[in-house]
This record gives structure tokens, C-alpha cells and sequence, in this order.
């Protein structure tokens, strides 16, 4: 910043005013919404009750906020004075109201982090700006780092089964290393779409609604088996994308993104409505469950656990599926890191990057376009077919278009087009919300009323506009071009494209 | 032909709803080339904060008359909703200006994700219903399947006719539309002419909030019951009017607007209210096919 040394001086009263105004403009937003609550009554009536407390505590925690961020100039300072403010606030309230013991001690905890922040402010705004350390050769270092990753990817329901025994490690392989993976199946699917061709999907749901009915229905009416089902979901998942593909060909943009969000739509209404086809929203249970290669996982004689000489625990299954999507999150990945070394590969790039120049070029938009819809849909099918295997059960609810929106969120979060990028912020994202379950404790400090399942979406919409604030462009920005002169280098996100359709 | 007759009143109720809704949307995009996703969102918003207030004016202030409480009604919402989408602005588009195109987008769409859940856990999950008003019947045309048209649908035509009348003024007549239309031409140029373009877009947002509101309070009027999740669906709705009316055009979006109240009606009337959604969406695909840029949306010049 080359902003002059005072301005960057914190200003008690600018703060004040600033803070002021804040808390003013939070009275008005929760004046109606907040303080009021419509409830019903005995008769079935609907009826208000003043809540005022509230809309106190809101503009309460705005001014504080405020008048701290105002105060403090460096983000981490004011990461660490505004919790800590907070945490004060909060114990000393618990301390007077209801006697709590602990209250004195919260209260000192957070009077500590508040002075912490004060003292490590003004040790940063006195130190000289840090200088960016050189950045090393990073080719190799990068290719060590993804090599330990996918062997601690191999590793992880080995450990955790070692660590918290079969019935510990369920829920970890389960919600957190199952549920992580499809989403990064998903999100390096849709990568191919809106990463590298540049085409705004908003209704990719849709082709994981087809693969998932296509194993649901397949199986249980003709008893094919996952094996068959798996590729037959992704012929049909990218007939699907090619079928959207064609009308919307010469649309651009917005216009793409709505008619994709129309399809998306008109996908779930018909899952919805065609009973005789769906059942409706009943949805389609007792699904077949997932077999190793035709052995089922049952505690029968003939069963998988029998078969090696282990002991039946319903964690084999688990297992397996976990491995069953790292291969196909795996194989979705590699390729589309292969198919960026071909020609087709580098015509999505350049058509993100230029549709006109790619069309003086002679680069063939509609096959070009229609390969990018056709792939993506491709491997939203698979893992389509994969989330019906593993929930046994498919039923319209699970295809909204908040999966679509998050799955975009994934891809945009991760810095479109960048691999690892996606797979963290498919990490960060549905790993987050998982966690967001585990609150419980919460409940010993706000009381048993507090239900913190509440706030799970509350806390995920939040966050998905907190981190486009802090990284509009994803968390890895650069790129790496697929094709170079004479030494590889990655580029600025900068200087890439968005998409644009 | 009665039947015809009394799904066109209907339809034209519905689409008047739509077109306020889809204003606010073709305005934000027309502006700053955003999807504001979270347009839906402040509908439904707007929706609880009329039913509150009306709430209260009944119940707490003890008001009886019902065209007073209406109209104070129909200009809180307004007021308190305009209030909201500013600091949605302000606090999670403003710091996206400028920035890559997806950005705002992903975050209209976390916005939105919010502001149902928001109002989920202030005010419950249950619907709430509204008690009736302005149930009055007219009727157009004698006999058992006569015609006929509550006072309700009346409201709303005239109340959306007088806004969109008014707003018609605000974006011709004044400095703030003249401002407001160089923005939309030449963001760059307008500033260089002393046009500030950040309070102008504040106050695109402001207006397009207002209008929602408006739609907010006539639909919780016309369906007597208020949801969490009622934003979605009228909210893509609109948009979807918005892009067929050519987003960015304001007479666009309001035949948008009506166009889908009506096709949804009729094929509701005619055919089946399952696939009401399906019928909408499908006009949408098939007149971008034939007309990419909407009905009457300028088609994009791409200088190379």
C-alpha cells in the first residue's frame, strides 16, 4: 500500500462514526425480520411477539465489530480482537445471569485475545511491509506433493480403521472421505465444462440425476449389475449433455447459464411428476448395494468377509466405496489432465479464452462445445450411477439445484480449471458443512434450546460470499499452460479468461 | 370461453408478480452484467417483512382499517426490503466489482443460500399463513361459471400498473434514470462524466429491492401463506421472464413477466399443473433457440 503513514493510523473517532452507522443501518435490517416473531397461537392463528433482546445482541455485535475493525488495521489483528471481544462480552453476560463459575474465566479469556490483538496491531503496522520470498522450483516439488497426497489417499481408511476401531471410523470414511469424493468427482466433472471450455453450467445436477437413475432403475427392473450400469450411466449422461447441447450451441453466457438452470428444473419435475417412470417423489428404494466384483459384502458364507478369512463388519463396504470413487474421481482426473495435451483439449482452452479467434482460426466450435457438455455430463453420470449404489435409495430431493450451485461454488471456489484447486475447495466446502453436524457442544453454552443444525446452511451460504471476498479468482489462481515454448511456467489467473459461454 | 376469460385475469395476476420481480433482475444485469441470484431470495424476504409488519399493525397497534394497513404495509416493505439489498450490495457485490465475472455470481448464490436460512431460523420453518383479505368478488360475466374477478386480483393489476407507471418516470424523467442508463451503456464513459457510478448502482439495487417488495406483498396477499423456501421458484420464474423478455430490457422483462404468468395458467388450466414448470421453461428454451438475445433484447455486438 502506498497510502500515506497517518491515514493508515486508526482514528478513534472515524471509528465511532463508522461503527455507528453500522449499528444503525443493522436496527433497520432487523427491525421487522428480527425482532418480531410471527408464531402460531392455539387456534391455528398467526401472531407477533416482540423478541427485541435479539435485534440488541445483532446491532450490539455489529458496533463492536465495526468499531474494532476500525481500530485495527491489520486483518489478523482484527481476525483475533473481534471473537475475542465477543467471547468477553459473552462470559461476562453468563457470569452476571446465571451464575455460571466459568463466567470470570471466559471473560478473561477474551479480554486477553482483545489486548493480544492490540499489541500484535501495533507490532505489525510498525514493522516493514515482508518482502515475498522467491518462489523455489516448484515442478518437483509440486509432483512430490501430489504423489504423498494420494498415498495418504490410499492410506486414510487404513489409519483411521487402525486408530477408531470399525465403528469409529465409519463416520470418517463415510461422510467425510465418501462424501468429499463424489463432490470432487463432481467438481473436476463440471471442471471440464466451466473450467476449461468456459461454458456456465448451472443445472450439471441433472446429468448426476440421469446416472443415478439410470443404475436405480436398470437395476432394479432389469437386475443389471453396477458393473454394466456404471458405463451404461455415463453413455446416457453424456447423450443427455449432448441433447442439451445442441439448442443452447449458440447462446452465450447468461443466457447459457439460465437455459442449463431450465434444464436442471425441468429434470427434477419430470423425476417429480412421472410417477409410472420414477416414483415420483417416493423415490426409488432398496436399490442393490455394491458388490467386490460380484461378491456381496454380507456376513453369509459366500460373502466377501468369508471369502478373505475377516471377521463380517459392515466397514468392509464402506471401504470399498471409498476406493471405488478415489478410482473414479481418479480416472476423471486423469482424463481431463490428458485430454488438455490434445488438440481438443487446447480448443476448449482457446475457446474460453476467444470464441472469435477460435472461429477465424478454424477450430470447430459446435464439435468443441459439444464434446465439453458431452465429457462432463459423462462423468456426472458416473458419479451419478456411484451415489445410487452407495445410498441404496434415489429420490428428486437429492438433485435440487443447491447441489448444482455448490458444485459450481466447488469449481469457482478452486480457481476454474485448476485440478488440486477444485479437490481442496471440495475439501474445504463439504468437509466444512460436515463438521458444521459435529456442534453439539454449543448446545452446553447456549442451552439445550439451541439447535445448531439450524445454522449448518445458514453458516455455508456465509461462507461461500466470505471466501469469493477473499479470493475472487480461487484458491490457486495460476495456471499451468498445457502447451509452452520452452520451459513451463505457470500464468497469473489475471491473465486467464473466465468463462463466458 | 369463460374459462379462457378467467385464466387470462389469472395469468395476468401471476405475471404482474413476475415482471415486478424480473425488473429487479434485468436492471442488476443490465448494470453490472450480474445474475443477482439472490433476487428470489429478497423476494421472499420482503414477503415476511409484510406479513410482520401487517402483523403488527393489526395485532399490536390494534388498526382495523384495511386499505390504511395495506398501504403502510405495501411502503414499510418497501423501505425496510430497499434497506436490505443495499447492504447485500454493499457488504457482498461491492467488494466483487471489478473482478472476475463469476465471482459475484457465486456469491449471489451463497447471498442466497443465507437469506432463506436466515429467515428460516428467525422465524421458523413452518408456513405461515396470512389471514384473508380483500376477498371480495366481482363478477365480469352471469352464470354458474361466470367470470369473475376478486378484489385482490384488482389490487394487484392496478398496484403493479401504478408502479410500473411510476418507475417508468424515475428511469425516463429524472437525473437518477438519465444516470442509471449511462451506466448501463458505458459504466467507464459515465464516470468520466461525472456520473457516480457507485451510488447509482446502490440505488439500482435500491429500486430493484423496492419493487420486489411490492411483489412480496401483493403475492403474500394473493396466496395468503409465506414460506422460507418461496423464493426459489418465483425467483427463477422471473429471471427466466427476465431473459426471455431480452435481459437488460425493461419493457423485456415486464411482458416477460407476464408471459409466464399466462403460459403457466393456461397450461395449468388447459393441460396439467404438474408440468406447469416444464411448460415455462420449455418456451424459454425453444424462443432463445429462434431468438438468442430474448424477445426484445439488443443482440451482442462482440467487437474484436
Amino acid at each position: 500500500m502506498a497510502a500515506p503513514l497517518d491515514q493508515k493510523r486508526p482514528d478513534l473517532s472515524r471509528a465511532l462514526v463508522d461503527a455507528g452507522f453500522a449499528a444503525l443501518v443493522t436496527f433497520g435490517l432487523s427491525f421487522p425480520i428480527l425482532a418480531l416473531r410471527t408464531e402460531q397461537d392455539m387456534q391455528n392463528r398467526l401472531i407477533v411477539e416482540p423478541r427485541w433482546s435479539w435485534s440488541v445482541i445483532a446491532v450490539m455485535v455489529v458496533f463492536c465489530a465495526r468499531l474494532l475493525a476500525g481500530l485495527l488495521s491489520d486483518w489478523r489483528a482484527r481476525a483475533l480482537a473481534i471473537p475475542g471481544a465477543l467471547i468477553a462480552v459473552f462470559g461476562a453476560h453468563m457470569g452476571v445471569t446465571q451464575a455460571l463459575t466459568h463466567g470470570a474465566g471466559i471473560t478473561a479469556l477474551g479480554l486477553a485475545l482483545l489486548i493480544g490483538a492490540f499489541a500484535l496491531d501495533a507490532r505489525l503496522r510498525d514493522a516493514p511491509a515482508p518482502v515475498a520470498a522467491p518462489r523455489a522450483e516448484r515442478a518437483d516439488r509440486s509432483r512430490l506433493i501430489s504423489m504423498a497426497g494420494l498415498a495418504a489417499l490410499f492410506l486414510f481408511p487404513f489409519v483411521m480403521l487402525a486408530w477408531l476401531g470399525p465403528q469409529g471410523s465409519l463416520k470418517w470414511i463415510n461422510n467425510y472421505g465418501v462424501q468429499i469424493l463424489i463432490y470432487v468427482m463432481l467438481g473436476w466433472g463440471l471442471n471440464i465444462v466451466v473450467g476449461l471450455a468456459g461454458l456456465l453450467d448451472l443445472g450439471y445436477v441433472a446429468f448426476y440425476a440421469v446416472g443415478a437413475y439410470t443404475y436405480a432403475l436398470l437395476s432394479t427392473t432389469f437386475g443389471l449389475s453396477f458393473w454394466i450400469c456404471l458405463p451404461l450411466a455415463g453413455v446416457l449422461a453424456a447423450f443427455w449433455g449432448v441433447i442439451l447441447g445442441f439448442p443452447v450451441l449458440r447462446l452465450r453466457g447468461d443466457y447459457l447459464a439460465i437455459v442449463t438452470l431450465a434444464f436442471g428444473e425441468i429434470i427434477r419435475v419430470v423425476l417429480i411428476n412421472w410417477t409410472d417412470f420414477s416414483n415420483g417423489y417416493a423415490g426409488i428404494s432398496s436399490i442393490p448395494r455394491v458388490t467386490f466384483f460380484g461378491v456381496p459384502f454380507t456376513a453369509a458364507d459366500d460373502g466377501f468377509a468369508a471369502m478373505l478369512g475377516l471377521e463380517f463388519t459392515p466397514i468392509h463396504r464402506t471401504i470399498f466405496l471409498y476406493f471405488l470413487i478415489l478410482c473414479l474421481a481418479l480416472l476423471t482426473n486423469v482424463v481431463t489432465l490428458r485430454l488438455r495435451a490434445l488438440p481438443i483439449g487446447r480448443a476448449w482452452e482457446a475457446l474460453r479464452e476467444d470464441e472469435i479467434a477460435c472461429r477465424s482460426l478454424g477450430v470447430n466450435t459446435v464439435n468443441t462445445k459439444l464434446t465439453a457438455f458431452a465429457l462432463g455430463a459423462m462423468f456426472g453420470g458416473f458419479a451419478g450411477a456411484f451415489f445410487a449404489v452407495r445410498q441404496n435409495f434415489v429420490s428428486p430431493e437429492s438433485f435440487t439445484f443447491i447441489e448444482s450451485a455448490t458444485i459450481l461454488a466447488i469449481v469457482v471456489l478452486g480457481g476454474m480449471g485448476s485440478q488440486i484447486g477444485v479437490a481442496l475447495a471440495a475439501v474445504a466446502m463439504i468437509g466444512g458443512t460436515e463438521i458444521l453436524r459435529e456442534l453439539d457442544f454449543l448446545k452446553q453454552i447456549f442451552g439445550e434450546s439451541f439447535d445448531p443444525a439450524q445454522y449448518r446452511m445458514l453458516i455455508f451460504g456465509l461462507a461461500m460470499v466470505v471466501m469469493m471476498i477473499w479470493k475472487p479468482r480461487g484458491l490457486i489462481s495460476s495456471r499451468t499452460p498445457s502447451i509452452f515454448l520452452k520451459k513451463r511456467t505457470a500464468v497469473a489467473g489475471s491473465l486467464v479468461r473466465e468463462g463466458r459461454g | 370461453m369463460e374459462n379462457f376469460l378467467q385464466q387470462l385475469v389469472n395469468g395476468l395476476t401471476l405475471g404482474s408478480i413476475y415482471g415486478l420481480i424480473a425488473i429487479g433482475y434485468t436492471m442488476v444485469f443490465g448494470i453490472i452484467g450480474m445474475v443477482n441470484f439472490a433476487h428470489g431470495d429478497v423476494f421472499m424476504l420482503s414477503a415476511f417483512i409484510a406479513l410482520i409488519i401487517f402483523l403488527a399493525l393489526t395485532q399490536l397497534l390494534g388498526l382495523a382499517s384495511m386499505p390504511v394497513a395495506f398501504l403502510i404495509v405495501l411502503v414499510a416493505a418497501m423501505a425496510f426490503t430497499a434497506l436490505w439489498n443495499w447492504a447485500i450490495e454493499r457488504v457482498a457485490y461491492r467488494p466483487l466489482r471489478g473482478s472476475f465475472r463469476l465471482a459475484p455470481l457465486i456469491s449471489a448464490i451463497g447471498m442466497s443460500i443465507f437469506l432463506s436460512n436466515f429467515v428460516q431460523v428467525v422465524q421458523g420453518p413452518r408456513n405461515k399463513p396470512v389471514p384473508p383479505m380483500f376477498t371480495d368478488l366481482i363478477h365480469l360475466t352471469d352464470g354458474p361459471l361466470g367470470v369473475t374477478m376478486s378484489y385482490k386480483q384488482i389490487l394487484i393489476m392496478a398496484v403493479t400498473a401504478a408502479l410500473l407507471l411510476g418507475f417508468w418516470f424515475v428511469v425516463q424523467k429524472t437525473a437518477l434514470g438519465r444516470a442509471q442508463r449511462a451506466c448501463e451503456q458505458d459504466r467507464k464513459m459515465a464516470s468520466l462524466l461525472g456520473v457516480d457510478v457507485d451510488r447509482t448502482i446502490s440505488l439500482t439495487f435500491v429500486i430493484g429491492a423496492a419493487l420486489a417488495a411490492v411483489a412480496g406483498t401483493l403475492y403474500m396477499l394473493y396466496y395468503g401463506v409465506v414460506n422460507f423456501t418461496d423464493g426459489f421458484t418465483p425467483g427463477v420464474k422471473a429471471f427466466t421472464a427476465a431473459v426471455l423478455g431480452g435481459i437488460g430490457s425493461l419493457p423485456g422483462a415486464v411482458i416477460g413477466g407476464l408471459l409466464i404468468g399466462l403460459i403457466e395458467t393456461f397450461w395449468s388450466a388447459y393441460f396439467s399443473s404438474d408440468y406447469k414448470d416444464v411448460a415455462a421453461f420449455s418456451v424459454l428454451a425453444v424462443t432463445l433457440i429462434f431468438m438468442p438475445s430474448g424477445l426484445l433484447g439488443r443482440p451482442e455486438v462482440e467487437k474484436v
